[in-house]
């Protein structure tokens, strides 16, 4: 559900094909019949922005039918947990949480100190300017809630109490009946029970299920809400921490992983730590406050930090210092991608360097993007071939002053380096030819832009050059171009003790200022100086877990949470899921992958009122990096929206919200710029979604330029169900222009069975298929999907809702 | 288009319509050349049984109309390839699968044979060597003739495929009477005799051979009443009824009846090659041809159980 | 070059093969094309074009489904087929399985006879030492005698302008010759699977001796009739049909037609010896005609 997987990752999709073929049931959700859909077991089309009123109807389904796995839920989640009395559910305030403060004429918050845990604070309580910044980092393993020693205040283990969080659970969703599903979704009550049935009886002791999404899920206003009812879902059937179950996140590159690991977004630090704020006052100390959990593994905080210091800055990094703490730049605001395109426009962002991106393309509301890069003084664009973002000044109707640079990049096999996948594996690649004329890998232009820059600096005096010129900043280089070695950064950031070993994994990780690591979370993937991503044991010389093959972090653990596949006494729940177990006489965990516990910790450990970190946590608790151990039905803090999801409509929709007034995400990330209007539901009445075709690669920048790929869909196209199409007069074959208040595009037409037109309250809402990865350049050219859509964020991580707004569509060309 | 691509999936008994086979790649030049290579073929026989019957002037034209018709198709053929120059690439093997390489090596031998005695004729000499050269010619003329549908047939294309029974006799009876026409319009009718008949008889056997394979191929030998084999096939039995026609009649004494009906009778033969030459282009296009003629062979209905 | 009298009984095996190659004979090698695990990926056409350096022949969008390569051709020797039908994937079972969407990578099939091998007046097509069929594109003079012999259509000839010449030039010169897949004997040569097969990621297409692949192919049209999937059936398997068996055989969800092949294929050479005889009598004829043409006297 929310992917496509067959479409966009084919090559991993061989293994659901192979399950498929040992009798494994594939089902698949979506809007539309895709590639997909062609190889499942069973296709529902369901309405694009319904998500959550699907996925709410099988919690509703599994609790009201008793399906859950209660050993399980009893102990390894908070559903025995109670909650603050102040705590009130949309159910009671007719779709809001309690703590909504509307803050009238600017955008409303929660204060989400009723969503509490009874009996305890949250840790971090929002702050008003840098609030939207909150939810990422706080969301990272919980950070406590003020919770100490791993053990929530108060429970009820018969789960009857009407604060506990399962019966909350119940009532909250106790409206998503099969009936509500099918209108709200447009699929047949059979078909939805179909699903929730298929998923509770492949859950349980003997069988796990897994959930696979990808932006489906995550492109909209209440993308992360989503991905929670999933974790409820997995949470209650017991399919989390154990072999053939999860959620799994397919990225949309070949490493955004990676990229998401070592912290090109800007509020996260490399392993996920937090990005300073500049309101926090007391430096490192007060930073570690905040990061640390008194609790689980998040209680190590200041270990990370201090070694990601010290590998930055090196010799420059001591105690006195704070380890140079307050070299690091601190965030104030959201420094998110559209923010800052918002800021161009003020006129407020003087250069951009863009490094394999292309926004013009890519991001939401297209034009916006490059109405922003007009206002800039000068834009650096790296990339293979002149992508529209570096060519955004030819279209430019009136002079402009931006002063553009475009450089060429080398691609992957011109260079060293790892791809980090969805399952965070890190495979090595090896350099296979030498890049061509001027072309360099990013490692080369930051390092030597790097060197370059201090360079200019070398006789500064000011101290606001001092985080520059104190930087570790000497990697061996070959080669005719001085090619920086990859290798050694992939040392750099699995890190050493002061006597110069490679650290074996995070656990010898100090605050003393002893240890250094780029990634606490790959301490290991150069254990012995080994490169331990390089490795290719093929999977006919191990077992399935293949632990030989590549390093996946942390630890080369395969299975994260894997400490759940075994019940309270560490035994496994089944002998056919047989996956990671306590041997009481080796006295330790063993099994067929690295267990996610404290080795020695036996199931039955209880741990002490003083204990602090990984010690806080008791020996039947799997969920290590929340504070409390266990996994988060309900999510007192770390969210910006709610502790539980909440079906709301996209921001553009046809259709009301048949549970509450409050019809959308009250808490969505708006601009509200002239740019960006939104659509009136009565002129754009149908359903729009983007998505991508396996020929073509994102914003086309790797796709369309090449011919082999272009002449495989050569033209820019959109996807209509026929009774569309007869209702707008649209002929397959055809030309169409779809438009919404933002631009408006023209696109060839494809009148198909495979777009599910939805029949909810006695009316037929259509929907339109776009694919995005159209421009104005290439090979083939055509209109740009992303053109038509607004810039209205999850507040959470700020992510555009292009898989469901609202358009309409008319036949013919856009001129004429 | 229909209504969606998905109807238009679930009803057609084709791939969207689309052809199953590949039309030829040949040119214009390759149903000339079913024209020129029968005229020589046939030339070269009717100029050896008049040297036999000590008819000189038939016998010149014969020999002479064969030379001709051996100059022009091998240029034609060899222009007609994708890479002109490896034309002797043709000559690599001698393989009776292809009757292209069998034609090769006829025309060949045909062609080299007619040149001698072409060249011994104008120079005047040698007469017993010439006569030699003109009947390893005329044993070539046949083959020469009749192989080319024997090419045709060899092919998928349904047209051609299921004609084979009937087509060498439309091709050599076709020769017949290019060669009978061509001789007829350039020798003295008192010397035509035998051209005549064998353009008249040639053209009614001719004839009667394509109606016969109109008849048996049916559905499958509709491109012959459609599109331009269909023109092509009106206008030669038209050409070639009354070419054979003012042949049978006034061409006896009057030059200028000999010449107007010679040169309608080859009009017509050209028209006949150019008629089925493109219906074989149609065959090929309609993937209706392939697919139910093949079913019906096997039993099965159009539609699936 | 095949003898006339083996060409009457279709055997299982090439004419002549073993016989020529002797001791270099290798195990008969093809594809095994499982239709109903191929997602369309195209991940074949692509790999096969890098590898062969074959042209790109046209940006063309043609709505049909997501197919916008429509055939087999010299500049396409991989074409996966798409076609959405209002039909359950399987037997019997309606409730909200009423759409399908068959896809198919389509390919040379390298016939047991193959008719463009037969017809190929220069011996430019050959069958290799692995019981494919190549055309060798240094002595191919593209006569186009393979083009329309093919009942499958796989062969054409390559219009786009010859290596080396001037594209933009006064009269670019075309390339000329007939191109199709290899099943690429270079790779085979080196001990490798075809590009294709190598990059299919879901084993769709299976490269493998041919006896083992027909095996495999039954037990796998057994498991799909067992699971009462709807038309899956095997195209080509059968050394009894009209061209001996494929080397590169299907599983096929529909009709052959549905997806553009033939129902029914036949090697043309098949009838060849009935049209020599046709012809021999044909030329009698003439000879016959013409001697009765002077049966009346000279002149």
């Amino acid at each position: 559900m929310g992917s496509n997987m067959a479409e966009n990752h084919p090559v991993g999709f061989q293994w659901v094909m192979e399950a498929r073929e040992r009798g494994a049931q594939v089902v698949h959700v979506d809007p539309r019949f895709t590639r997909t859909s062609a190889m499942a077991s069973t296709w529902v089309g369901v309405r694009a922005g319904s998500d959550i009123a699907f996925l709410g109807g099988i919690i509703n389904y599994i609790l009201e039918h008793g399906r859950w796995f209660d050993d399980y839920v009893k102990r390894y989640t908070n559903a025995a947990v109670l909650i603050d009395e102040k705590y009130e559910d949309t159910e009671a305030l007719d779709g809001f949480f309690s703590g909504w403060d509307p803050k009238e004429g600017q955008y409303g918050e929660y204060d989400i100190t009723t969503w509490a845990y009874a009996g305890t604070k949250p840790q971090t309580a929002p702050r008003s300017n840098a609030s939207h910044t909150r939810g990422e980092q706080s969301g990272h393993g919980g950070h406590g809630g003020g919770l100490s020693h791993g053990e929530p205040p108060e429970e009820d283990e018969t789960l009857q109490h009407p604060r506990c969080v399962f019966q909350i659970l119940k009532r909250h969703f106790a409206r998503y009946t099969p009936e509500f599903v099918a209108q709200t979704c447009g699929c047949t009550e059979e078909d939805f029970i179909s699903v929730a049935e298929a998923l509770c009886e492949n859950s349980g002791r003997e069988r796990t299920g897994s959930i696979v999404y990808a932006v489906g899920w995550t492109q909209h206003t209440v993308g992360v809400q989503i991905i929670r009812a999933a974790a409820i879902i997995q949470l209650l059937l017991g399919n989390v921490g154990r072999p053939g179950g999860g959620v799994m996140a397919l990225r949309g590159h070949a490493s955004i992983q990676g990229s998401t690991d070592l912290a090109t977004l800007f509020n996260i630090l490399p392993g996920y730590l937090t990005m300073p704020q500049s309101d926090q006052e007391g430096g490192l100390e007060k930073y570690i406050e905040s990061a640390k959990s008194p609790a689980g593994w998040w209680g190590n905080a200041d270990a990370y930090i201090v070694s990601l210091l010290k590998a930055w800055w090196g010799e420059a990094a001591t105690k006195e210092n704070d380890f140079c703490f307050d070299y690091l730049p601190k965030i104030d605001e959201d420094h998110s991608e559209y923010w800052t395109f918002v800021q161009m426009l003020e006129g407020n962002v003087k250069g951009y360097i863009v490094v394999g991106e292309n926004p013009v393309v890519g991001s939401a509301n297209g034009r916006l993007h490059a109405k922003g890069l007009t206002k800039l003084d000068w834009l650096v664009v790296r990339d293979l071939v002149e992508i529209e973002t570096a060519a955004f000044w030819q279209e430019a109707a009136d002079e402009i002053g931006t002063e553009v640079f475009f450089l060429p990049a080398s691609s992957h096999v011109e260079k060293d380096g790892s791809f980090t996948n969805t399952q965070r594996l890190v495979q090595w690649h090896f350099q296979a030819v030498e890049p061509k004329a001027d072309c360099r890998s990013e490692l080369w232009f930051y390092y030597h832009l790097g060197l370059k820059i201090r360079e200019r600096l070398n006789d500064s005096q000011d101290a606001k050059d001092r985080p520059i010129l104190d930087l570790t900043w000497h990697y061996p280089t070959h080669g005719e171009h001085n090619e920086p070695s990859a290798e050694s950064v992939l040392a750099e950031m699995n890190g050493w003790d002061d006597q110069g070993n490679a650290l074996p994994d995070y656990k010898p990780l100090k605050a003393d200022g002893s240890t250094a690591s780029g990634c606490w979370l790959y301490a290991g993937i150069y254990a012995d100086k080994v490169n331990q991503a390089a490795r290719r044991k093929p999977r006919w010389e191990q077992d399935y877990v293949a632990a030989g093959w590549a390093w996946a972090w942390p630890m080369n653990r395969r299975l994260m949470y894997n400490r759940a596949s075994a019940d309270f006494d560490g035994q496994p729940w089944s002998e056919r899921k047989r996956y990671v177990w306590w041997d009481a006489g080796e006295k330790k965990w063993t099994g067929k992958d690295v267990p996610d516990f404290d080795e020695q910790k036996p199931p039955d450990y209880e741990p002490s009122d003083d204990a602090e970190g990984p010690d806080a946590i008791r020996g039947d608790h799997p969920f290590i990096m929340q504070s409390d151990g266990q996994g988060w039905l309900y999510v007192p803090q770390g969210l910006l929206d709610g502790p539980l999801p909440t079906h709301y409509e996209p921001h553009e929709s046809p259709l009301r919200n048949p549970l509450y007034h409050q019809s959308q995400n009250p808490r969505r990330q708006q601009f509200h710029r002239p740019e960006d209007p939104t659509n009136t539901p009565d002129d754009y009445p149908f359903v729009v979604t983007t998505y991508r075709l396996t020929e073509h690669h994102t914003a086309g920048g790797m796709s369309r330029f090449v011919p082999y790929l272009s002449e495989l869909q050569p033209a820019m196209f959109c996807e209509v169900h026929p009774d569309l199409a007869r209702e707008r007069g649209l002929v397959h074959g055809g030309w169409a222009t779809i438009r919404t208040a933002r631009s408006a595009i023209e696109a060839r037409v494809l009148v198909t069975d495979r777009v599910k037109p939805i029949r909810t309250d006695g009316r037929v809402v259509h929907q339109v298929g776009v694919p995005y990865h159209w421009g104005s350049r290439g090979l083939t050219k055509g209109g740009s999907g992303n053109d038509l859509a607004h810039i209205t964020l999850d507040p959470n991580v700020h992510i555009q809702e292009v898989k469901a707004f609202t358009c309409d569509i008319r036949p013919g060309r856009l001129t004429g | 288009m229909s209504e969606s691509i998905t109807a238009l999936g679930t009803d057609m008994r084709s791939y969207y319509g689309r052809p199953i086979l590949k039309e030829p790649v040949w040119q214009p030049e390759i149903p000339w050349y079913l024209f020129t290579g029968g005229l020589a073929g046939a030339s070269s026989l009717l100029g050896l049984a008049a040297r036999a019957t000590r008819n000189r002037p038939l016998a010149k034209a014969g020999l002479y109309i064969s030379m001709a018709g051996d100059a022009v198709s091998p240029v034609l053929l060899v222009s007609d390839l994708g890479r002109p120059e490896r034309f002797l690439n043709m000559f690599r093997v001698f393989k009776v699968t292809s009757p292209m390489n069998v034609g090769s090596w006829i025309l060949g031998a045909s062609g080299a044979s007619t040149a001698v005695a072409t060249g011994l004729e104008l120079l005047g000499r040698a007469p017993r060597s010439k006569v030699l050269a003109e009947t390893v010619s005329a044993a070539f003329g046949a083959p020469l003739s009749v192989y080319t549908a024997t090419l045709l047939s060899d092919t998928a294309i349904p047209v051609w495929h299921e004609a084979r029974r009937e087509l060498p006799f439309v091709f050599g009876a076709g020769a017949a009477a290019s060669a009978g026409a061509a001789a007829a319009a350039i020798v003295a009718p008192e010397d035509a005799g035998p051209a005549r008949r064998l353009a008249v008889g040639g053209a009614a056997v001719g004839t009667v051979a394509m109606l016969a394979m109109e008849a048996r191929l049916g559905m499958v030998g509709e491109p012959y009443h459609q599109g331009e084999a269909g023109i092509y096939n009106l206008a030669a039995k038209l050409c070639t009824v009354a070419g054979a026609a003012l042949l049978a009649t006034s061409a006896k004494r009057s030059r200028l009846a000999a010449i107007a009906g010679g040169g309608l009778l080859l009009a017509g033969e050209a028209a006949l090659r150019w008629s089925v030459f493109k219906a074989g282009f149609q065959s090929a296009r309609d993937p209706k041809y392939v697919v139910e003629p093949q079913r019906r062979r096997k039993g099965w209905g159009l539609t699936p159980a | 070059m095949s003898e006339f009298a083996t060409l009457a009984d279709i055997t299982g095996e090439p004419d002549g093969w073993a016989d020529t190659y002797g001791d270099e004979t290798k195990p008969r090698l093809g594809f095994f094309t499982d239709t109903s695990i191929c997602i369309g990926c195209k991940a074949c056409e692509v790999a096969c074009k890098e590898w062969n350096v074959i042209p790109e022949d046209g940006l063309v969008w043609t709505g049909e489904s997501y197919d916008n390569t429509s055939t087999l051709g010299a500049n396409s020797w991989r074409h996966v087929a798409f076609v959405e039908q209002r039909k359950p994937l399987h037997d019997g079972n309606h409730d909200g399985d009423t759409l399908r969407w068959l896809m198919s990578s389509d390919v040379c099939k390298h016939c047991t006879h193959a008719a463009c091998l037969d017809v190929c007046p220069t011996g430019a097509l050959f069958r290799t030492e692995f019981g494919t069929v190549v055309v060798q594109e240094d002595i191919c003079n593209g006569c186009g005698y393979c083009v329309p012999a093919c009942p499958f259509g796989v062969l054409d000839k390559r219009h786009l302008p010859r290596p080396g010449s001037d594209p933009a030039g006064v009269r670019p010169q075309e390339d000329g010759r007939v191109w199709k897949c290899t099943l690429c004997y270079d790779r085979l040569k080196g001990g490798h699977e075809p590009a294709c097969a190598k990059a299919c990621p879901t084993k769709s297409i299976q490269f493998g001796e041919v006896d083992e692949l027909r095996a495999r192919a039954d037990e796998r049209l057994a498991k799909l009739q067992q699971q009462g999937r709807n038309g899956a059936q095997l195209y080509g398997r059968d050394p009894d049909d009209g061209v001996g068996g494929f080397g590169a055989f299907f599983l096929l969800l529909d009709e052959p037609e549905v997806y553009g092949l033939p129902p029914d294929p036949l090697v043309t050479t098949k009838n060849l010896p009935e049209m020599w005889r046709t012809a021999a009598v044909a030329a009698g004829a003439l000879v016959a005609g013409v001697l009765a043409a002077f049966a009346g006297g000279s002149r």
